[in-house]
């Protein structure tokens, strides 16, 4: 029996070198770089006369901007996400179960759509400044929705659910143990969050919080409705007005550097934790029942951001899809139905190739252990920190290239032009997904990996498991709530995604976020009110299932 | 665990079957007449396309998306398009697809006929199936048309406070001022434009909104296109808003004019069809269709424009050359961040 299973670890160590070399994530990285240096390449021959135009106008301002909305959505979206993770996982309050689910909902929301329902609600010509109106003489006090203050809150909200779902899962994954024996040593519960459970979350909700920030930077919808210009603004000022696609690279390609900047300092955060998961599944953190005074305050903090963020909106479009009703084409349903059939397509295969990409990237990084493979894990996140329109540049050049050549090898073979394949296909559209996404699922798998003990895996090793039994039999049920976080965030973000699908998407290929885009783009409300609605409808079924799986009730 | 598991097996058949649904997509249709048009005017388009597809039988395929990425995507597909037809809302977008060399000459006798030349391009590979005008709106409990006279008189200080206008970001504010600098040189524009600034004029990137702020009460002139009012009035007779045509007096260049343009791209493959496609777009029929979707001016003379925007009255237009506003652009946007506007 021993020299047998001494033969197997030999024989095994020949097989197992591939991947203790950074070469898989060093492949799986090109393949979701390569359409962003296809772009950023332009940063190599700076165009010094617009750069220095811009530096002596707009750039200042829109690094101010930017800075403030990393800064305001940073904090509101951990503040927020935390706090109420927190309550629904270690306390019972009345609507505690559906609470737990109600409060993703909000991700359900593209930004853009909650930012034009807040401004048409809220905006001078908008039903609650035209009520007070008439009843009040002077509505100086009233804030000005079109800010960057209003920027800050409507991003706030709709992306504070990132944190809420990671920092959820971060609590969730944590032993009751450690917080259990705290809790019978008398520490108070504020002590126990502080000193334990935020800390062994850290990663989860550092993840989050960086996601959150990413989607704000590169928002540019939302911030146009807004009168906000940053970064993600100025690089479609440059492409359009200026019409210098390089230069509008070029500041992308700097936007992206600073991302990277932020992704290693996040990583940094994250190294400070020194906790680790050992057992198989944990047991989740045992709820305090709150009485009283406390439990009504808590179940009314809960429905205070639900409704503020998911509701009114919700309800706002539903009051503007009835006043459309009447204009509605008797085929209306058959074309919606079919549109959000593409959508609900793309999200799928979009999620299923970007999980499983992040999944292999994660966990070759984690057993390479080396300095390089590790950068290349965060350089393959990159693609979250880059506006949508500029990855679908890069991969309209891309592919119409790979297009060219093999259309040149065809004719070289004798044969007759086959015309473009990949451009303006769903294989494009699928993998400009990939790359926009890929720090969605690649984040949520590896703050899930980066907890589980080292020991586990070189226990496994030394045993003989060859690095994907590691991964298939071992990690996998330990970060399947990482795994399944990281699907559902992928799922949404397609749903919403706008500039890219608009770009690379197939002849006649619509889906509701492109639908919803042209209406408010002409300001026609209740036009994009119902496709609007059968977005959040589409989005909230998975969020709902998924989550309902993984419930901390359950155990 | 075996919850998991059970989710497992559900997701793989979710993927099995979707990745049948996707390879179907791939499947060929029948072969039937087709013209691919991208287009980033999309509103109120299929009706047009689909009753062309009932005289014809050629169908319409399209696909939406912004100017630039439009322009982007022709030029990287280069010879492989599928796209044979290109239609823009801006003239600008229309030389810079002659800069790129992404269309073709459009050989008809038929749109020479039905487009007069000043609405085409020299060497015919564009032209305009609608006019859109740029002028001044305002509100007449609070604005007397005769206190109302050019763009460039918003710049007077006696506007401070009052002025609704559009962000520097978008092309309807970067074609106006490229206008202004071919009637006035740059150096006299930007006086003008930092006079706008310095009125510290509301800035909407929506003209609708611009048009509801002001009937709300908010500021009392605003700078928009005709037919975002047409667009209101017609839902709502009584809205409160008038149109005054710009810079009408002796001497003055009349107002800014912009189009709703078509061009034919260089590697059409269906270029039959697509000549047919314009062709129709430029005739009464067509004309009238996609004019009165939108409340713009045909282009063709010979087509009455819809009855609400027919009311606005007669005016004159600036008799620029279309093609200004895309070489312009830069120095436009440029003008514009100088000043300080945003
Ligand atoms: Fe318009």
């Amino acid at each position: 029996m021993k020299s047998s299973s001494n033969g197997f670890i030999k024989s095994n160590r020949y097989l197992n070198w591939l991947p203790t070399l950074p070469l898989v994530p060093f492949l799986v990285a090109l393949f979701v770089v390569l359409p962003v240096i296809v772009v950023a390449s332009s940063l190599f021959t700076p165009n010094r006369e617009i750069w220095e135009h811009l530096w002596s106008t707009i750039l200042p301002e829109m690094t101010r901007n930017s800075i403030m909305l990393v800064v305001g959505v940073g904090f509101g979206t951990l503040i927020l996400g935390v706090s109420l993770a927190w309550l629904v996982t270690a306390y019972n309050f009345p609507g505690r179960n559906t609470f737990e689910w109600l409060l993703i909902l909000p991700m359900a929301i593209p930004t853009y759509i909650l930012g034009f329902v807040y401004m048409a609600t809220f905006d001078f010509a908008g039903p609650v400044q035209t009520f007070l109106r008439s009843h009040f003489d002077n509505l100086a006090w009233f804030p000005e929705i079109r800010s960057g203050g209003g920027a800050i809150l409507v991003m706030t909200l709709v992306l504070y659910p990132y944190v809420y779902l990671l920092a959820k899962a971060g609590f969730q994954e944590q032993s009751q143990n450690y917080i259990d024996s705290a809790r019978t040593m008398g520490y108070r519960p504020l002590k126990i969050f502080f000193k334990l459970a935020l800390p062994l979350a850290r990663p989860s909700i550092a993840a989050g919080v960086l996601l959150a920030i990413m989607e704000a930077l590169t928002d540019f919808a939302t911030v146009r409705f807004f009168n906000f210009p940053t970064f993600s603004d100025g690089i479609l000022r440059i492409w359009h007005g200026l019409m210098d696609l390089p230069a509008a690279s070029e500041l992308a390609g700097l936007v992206a550097i600073f991302a990277l900047i932020l992704i290693l300092g996040e990583q940094t955060l994250r190294g400070r934790s020194r906790f680790f998961q050992s057992t198989g599944k944990a047991q989740g953190i045992s709820k305090i029942s709150l009485n009283g005074f406390k439990a009504w305050i808590a179940t009314l903090v809960c429905s205070l951001v639900i409704i503020i963020s998911f509701f009114l909106p919700v309800a706002q479009l539903f009051s503007w899809t009835l006043l459309e009703l009447g204009n509605l084409d008797a085929n209306v349903f058959a074309v919606y139905t079919e549109f959000a059939f593409n959508s609900i397509k793309l999200s799928f295969l979009a999620a299923i190739f970007a999980t499983a990409i992040g999944l292999i990237l994660a966990s070759a990084i984690r057993s390479s252990k080396s300095k390089f493979g590790f950068f290349l894990g965060k350089l393959a996140t990159i693609g979250y920190a880059i506006p949508g329109a500029v990855i679908g540049v890069g991969i309209i050049l891309l592919l119409s290239f790979i297009d060219h050549s093999l259309n040149e090898v065809y004719i070289w073979l004798g044969g007759t032009a086959i015309g473009l394949v990949f451009t303006g296909s769903l294989i494009g559209l699928i993998y400009a997904y990939i790359v926009r996404f890929m720090a969605v699922s690649f984040n949520s798998v590896d703050s899930s990996l980066q907890k589980i003990k080292p020991n586990v895996t070189s226990a496994a090793r030394v045993l003989g498991a060859n690095q994907w039994r590691v991964t298939w039999q071992i990690h996998l049920p330990l970060i399947t709530p990482g795994i399944f976080v990281g699907f559902i965030m992928v799922f949404v973000d397609v749903m919403k995604e706008l500039p890219v699908t608009a770009m690379l998407r197939p002849f006649g290929y619509d889906t509701l976020a492109v639908w919803v885009w042209q209406m408010a783009a002409e300001s026609i409300w209740t036009g994009a009110a119902l496709p609007a609605l059968a977005i959040v409808a589409t989005g909230l079924l998975p969020v709902y299932i998924l989550t309902r799986v993984f419930s901390s009730s359950k155990s | 665990m075996k919850n998991f598991l059970l989710n497992k097996k559900w997701l793989i058949l979710i993927f099995v079957v979707l990745t049948i649904a996707v390879l179907t997509t791939f499947l060929p249709t029948d072969k039937e007449e087709v013209v691919y048009v991208y287009t980033a005017r999309h509103y109120g388009i299929e009706p047009v396309f689909i009753e062309f597809t009932n005289e014809t039988g050629i169908v319409v395929k399209h696909t939406t998306a912004s100017d630039a990425a439009l322009r982007e995507r022709i030029k990287a597909e280069g010879r492989h398009t599928n796209a044979d037809v290109y239609i823009t809302v801006d003239a600008g977008n229309l030389w810079l697809a002659v800069k790129d060399g992404l269309l073709r000459t459009i050989e008809s006798s038929v749109v020479e006929k039905n487009i007069p030349a000043n609405l085409r391009d020299p060497e015919n590979q564009w032209f305009a199936l609608t006019e859109r005008v740029r002028t001044i709106l305002y509100h007449p409990d609070r604005v007397s048309p005769e206190e109302l006279s050019t763009y460039e008189a918003l710049a007077d200080p006696k506007w401070y406070g009052r002025l609704l206008m559009r962000p520097a970001t978008h092309p309807y504010t970067q074609s106006l001022v490229a206008s202004l600098i071919v009637a006035h040189g740059e150096e006299e524009s930007e006086k003008i434009v930092r006079g706008w600034v310095a009125n510290n004029p509301t800035l909407i990137d929506s003209d609708t909104r611009i048009l509801e702020t002001l009937a709300a009460g908010k500021g009392d002139v605003a700078i928009a296109n005709h037919y975002y009012l047409g667009r209101l009035l017609e839902s709502n007779p009584e809205f409160p808003v008038r149109i005054f045509w710009a810079n009408q007096n002796v001497g003055e260049r009349g107002a800014h004019v912009n189009i709703t343009g078509v061009g034919v791209t260089k590697y059409s493959k269906n270029y039959q069809n697509a000549i047919r496609f314009v062709e129709w777009l430029s005739s009464p029929r067509g004309q009238k269709l996609f004019a009165d979707s939108n409340h713009e001016f045909p282009a063709n003379p010979t087509v009455e424009p819809h009855s609400i925007i027919a009311g606005f009255g007669s005016f004159v237009r600036d008799p620029i050359n279309l093609t200004e506003y895309g070489r312009l652009q830069g120095a436009a946007v440029k003008l514009l961040n100088r000043v300080g506007y945003r």
